[in-house]
């Protein structure tokens, strides 16, 4: 069951990729989604005065019902707190440090009850991405954070030459990393981050329009393999960078899905809005055709 | 304006100009003067106390890196393989084997009246059982109720038994982590490794409290621990100094007879470079005679024994993968140039020689924009170091303060498995660091072994293991520089050897009060000298009668 659990975002990359920047953007285009904030250190974060309602030692009120909290070195107990918050927030981002292997905090989040982990977006500097990656000290730690990517945004592509940019991207994909999703001053699409904030009530909305992105709504058969369908959604092919959905298996079982990247999450839902999915992937690169066949087709025989 | 002076069977003074007398004066809590009983008396009107006359005094012993929870641990069930002394001088004898451990668990478990109450433990070390591990069904043995949390000796591992892993919500099957061994039956064993792993479940066995805080009873429990082994200045060496603490701090370490002077350092986690030098300025400005802050630690890397440490090439002898960055390396770049500017002092754990290299980078950049003529940036542990990287400590004005102690508890261990034969020899390699002129501390980092200089000086003289070989043998030092470590030498690394750390005019009275004479012994019973008690600031602390 996803109903109360509370979906997290882990946020990560070496210092200066823009993470600060993404959680900025995210709290101000947050679009009444009380988000919450989990940060390391709020010296680090600096969110816009106007975006500050109130602040306290640990805790920073943002417009909107937001909030933010420094975690210091104890991630886990911020966590805690975080799930007994009344009333609880509809999304969680956790920034991590500069050195930290997100894959160790989704860990962590999996450990502890209240959680449900949306996935680890990882934030590269399309400028010294490759610098850092040679670094005698940070290269194998910052190679373990891209790997660690459900997806990779690559920021400040304005400031490379197109040369440079070109081989970087040829260098993450040497490294058999996710296609990154291009971006400058992380000026993302929220739902494309975050994806689309579950509810029992309402129905998958349409997000708002984006030059940069697109975004398909299908119409699943029902009757289908939620697993399947979720593992076949995140098959690079397919160009998804994000998707959300409600559909129902063979036995009448509402599911919800959520795609990020290559993290695939299904789960039971007793009640959920009328079947339907969204899926948002980078202009241009959605496989519109093969999406449609994928959700309409009957489930494999495997699965009956 | 009273004078006492003492007549002791021999004072060391660690003073090369009068390096060893039979009498010191004290007036005012300092020291007027040391040497023959006609030189003092000189100074005018005197009492002659006799008291040490059958002693042997020393400086007040310097622990230069320990921590304050020591004195909190005390109140959980000691289960260490090693006989160790708790604040009220009870001897508690080690246990030898895993049924020894449930057998004081269980005795620990009948004297807790509230039913819910948890059980903690701590100081298991599995290593000395030939690393059988301890389940939850042996806990459960203790007790199925209750939740029941050990601890073992590195910090690094919790055991824990059903009840605790139910209340946290992980007594469950499909759990996938690294740190968290599942058994036959697809449910925790009860291990729980490294703090992620750990956290969740200590706060449920009674490890809920910030192990990095401290509070009122356990200060003054780490205090009497300080008496015992003849420590009169002590470090607590990642304290977050929130307000309230350092209310707390300045109350108990002001009370009369509060018997040490703490030197609690800053832990730069959770704030910004700026924030952290403001805080450090700040609290600098707030210390008194017997609490002395305004110093700052950063931590760098992670553990050897927990692979979390950063190794150079050729890597961890097992094969683990290298292991994690506590900190930026711009952030503690950041932290050096502002420490610098503001001269404050920074203190940096490394274990890894890895970890090592980024520090002197670091600092070596630094200085170059904020030239410093006496910093004494100072490296914790570095217990990897080889004898470039000590030379360019000398060079860069850095100081060291070397795990001797580890060597003992896990010598063998990083023989065998963490880094092998090779650099397991050369580990807290306190010879290299003196031949290369870098100032040197050794220290205990209590509560991870047991706060003891007279033992920490053992560890660097004679390089034995548990297992009893001598490990290193041409990294062994000599008694005398062994004493001078922990005294002026740990002293230097907290730039406070201007007031104490030996016995000569003007420095404040601490000594420590030995039974014999530890240049006497032979250098394998120095561990042995019996401490009768601790002088501290001209006020007498006999460890008998706390």
């Amino acid at each position: 069951m996803t109903a109360g659990l509370l979906p997290a975002t882990v946020i990560g990359g070496y210092l200066g990729a823009g993470k600060t920047t993404l959680v900025n953007h995210l709290l101000r285009n947050a679009g009444g989604l009380r988000l919450a904030v989990l940060v390391n250190e709020f010296g680090a974060l600096p969110i816009d005065a106007d975006l500050i309602e109130a602040q306290d030692d640990d805790i920073i009120a943002i417009a909107g019902g937001c909030i933010c909290c420094s975690y210091g070195d104890d991630l886990t107990r911020a966590l805690l707190d975080m799930t007994a918050m009344d009333p609880p927030p509809d999304h969680l981002l956790i920034e991590s440090s500069g050195v930290a292997i997100p894959s160790m905090i989704v860990g962590t989040l999996g450990l502890l009850p209240g959680f449900r982990v949306d996935g680890t977006v990882i934030v590269a500097d399309a400028e010294t991405l490759c610098r850092t990656a040679a670094d005698r000290y940070l290269g194998d730690t910052v190679l373990r954070q891209l790997r660690d990517a459900d997806l990779l945004i690559l920021n400040k592509i304005d400031l490379p030459t197109p040369r440079a940019l070109a081989d970087t991207c040829d260098w993450i994909a040497e490294q058999g990393l996710p296609r990154p999703v291009p971006a400058r001053q992380c000026a993302l699409p929220p739902e494309a981050v975050l994806g689309l904030v579950p509810s029992t009530t309402q129905p998958v909305p349409d997000p708002a329009p984006h030059a940069a992105f697109e975004t398909l709504r299908l119409t699943p058969a029902a009757g289908c393999d939620p697993q399947a369908l979720a593992r076949r959604l995140t098959d690079p092919a397919l160009g998804v960078l994000r998707a959300k959905g409600f559909v129902t298996d063979l036995r009448g079982t509402r599911h919800e899905i959520h795609i990020v990247g290559a993290r695939a999450d299904v789960s039971a839902r007793a009640t959920a809005p009328a079947d339907g999915m969204v899926a948002i992937g980078l202009r241009g690169q959605l496989d519109t055709a093969g999406l449609n066949d994928l959700v309409t087709a009957p489930a494999p025989a495997s699965a009956r | 304006m009273t004078t006492t002076i003492y007549r002791a069977a021999r004072i060391l003074t660690m003073n090369p100009m009068c390096p060893e007398a039979t009498h010191v004066a004290v007036r005012d809590g300092r020291i007027l003067g040391v040497g023959p009983l006609a030189d003092l008396a000189t100074w005018g009107d005197y009492e002659l106390d006799e008291r040490f006359a059958d002693k042997v005094l020393m400086p007040g012993l310097v622990e230069g890196h320990a921590h304050a929870m020591e004195g909190t641990l005390w109140r959980h069930t000691y289960c260490g393989y090693f006989d160790r002394i708790d604040p009220d001088g009870r001897v508690w004898e080690g246990l030898k084997s895993i049924d020894a451990v449930l057998d004081r668990l269980a005795r620990a478990e009948a004297a807790l009246e509230d039913p819910d109450a948890p059980l903690p433990g701590w100081q298991l070390d599995p290593i000395y059982f030939d690393n059988r591990r301890v389940t939850r069904a042996d806990l459960d043995k203790v007790s199925a109720t209750r939740p029941i949390g050990v601890q073992h000796a590195s910090g690094h591992i919790l055991n824990v038994n059903s009840r605790a892993l139910e209340l946290a919500g992980l007594l469950r099957t499909g759990i996938n982590h690294p740190g968290i061994p599942l058994g036959e039956d697809g449910l925790p064993t009860g291990e729980l490794k490294g703090p992620e792993a750990m956290t969740p479940v200590a706060m449920h066995v009674g490890f809920d409290r910030d192990m990095l805080a401290c509070d009122a009873r356990g200060l003054r429990d780490f205090a009497k621990l300080c008496v015992r082994a003849g420590v009169t200045t002590v470090t607590d060496l990642a304290a977050r100094l929130n307000d309230d603490a350092v209310e707390m701090m300045l109350r108990v370490t002001g009370e009369p007879d509060y018997p040490a002077c703490v030197v609690p350092l800053r832990f730069f986690l959770g704030l910004t470079a700026a924030d952290l030098i403001a805080h450090a300025a700040d609290l600098k400005a707030r210390s008194t005679e017997r609490l002395r802050m305004g110093r700052i630690k950063v931590v760098a890397d992670g553990s050897i024994q927990g692979f979390s440490a950063r190794l150079r090439w050729p890597g961890y002898h097992n094969g683990a993968p290298n292991g994690l960055w506590y900190i930026a390396p711009q952030h503690l770049s950041e932290i050096y140039h502002l420490a610098l500017e503001n001269d404050l002092m920074v203190h940096t754990h490394t274990n890894g020689d890895e970890a090592t290299d980024l520090v002197l980078d670091m600092m070596e950049t630094a200085l170059r924009a904020h030239p410093h003529p006496d910093h004494r940036f100072t490296v914790q542990h570095c217990q990897l170091a080889d004898t470039a990287q000590f030379n360019r400590m000398g060079k860069l004005g850095m100081c060291v303060n070397l795990f001797a102690n580890h060597h003992f508890y896990w010598g063998d261990e990083h023989y065998r498995l963490t880094v092998g034969p090779e650099r397991a020899e050369r580990m807290n390699a306190c010879r290299t660091a003196l031949a290369q002129n870098v100032p040197m501390a050794i220290h205990s980092d209590a509560p991870i072994t047991p706060l003891g200089p007279l033992f920490t000086a053992w560890c660097a003289v004679n390089r034995i293991t548990a297992s009893g070989r001598v490990q290193g043998q041409t990294e062994r030092i000599s008694v005398d520089e062994a004493l001078y470590a922990i005294t002026m030498g740990a002293a230097y690394t907290l730039k406070m050897d201007h007031e104490i750390g030996s016995i000569e005019t003007g420095k404040r009275a601490d000594f420590a009060v030995l039974e014999t004479d530890p240049t006497k012994v032979a250098p394998m019973a120095l561990k042995d000298v019996p401490v009768w008690g601790t002088v501290q600031g001209g006020r007498i602390f006999p460890a008998g009668a706390q």
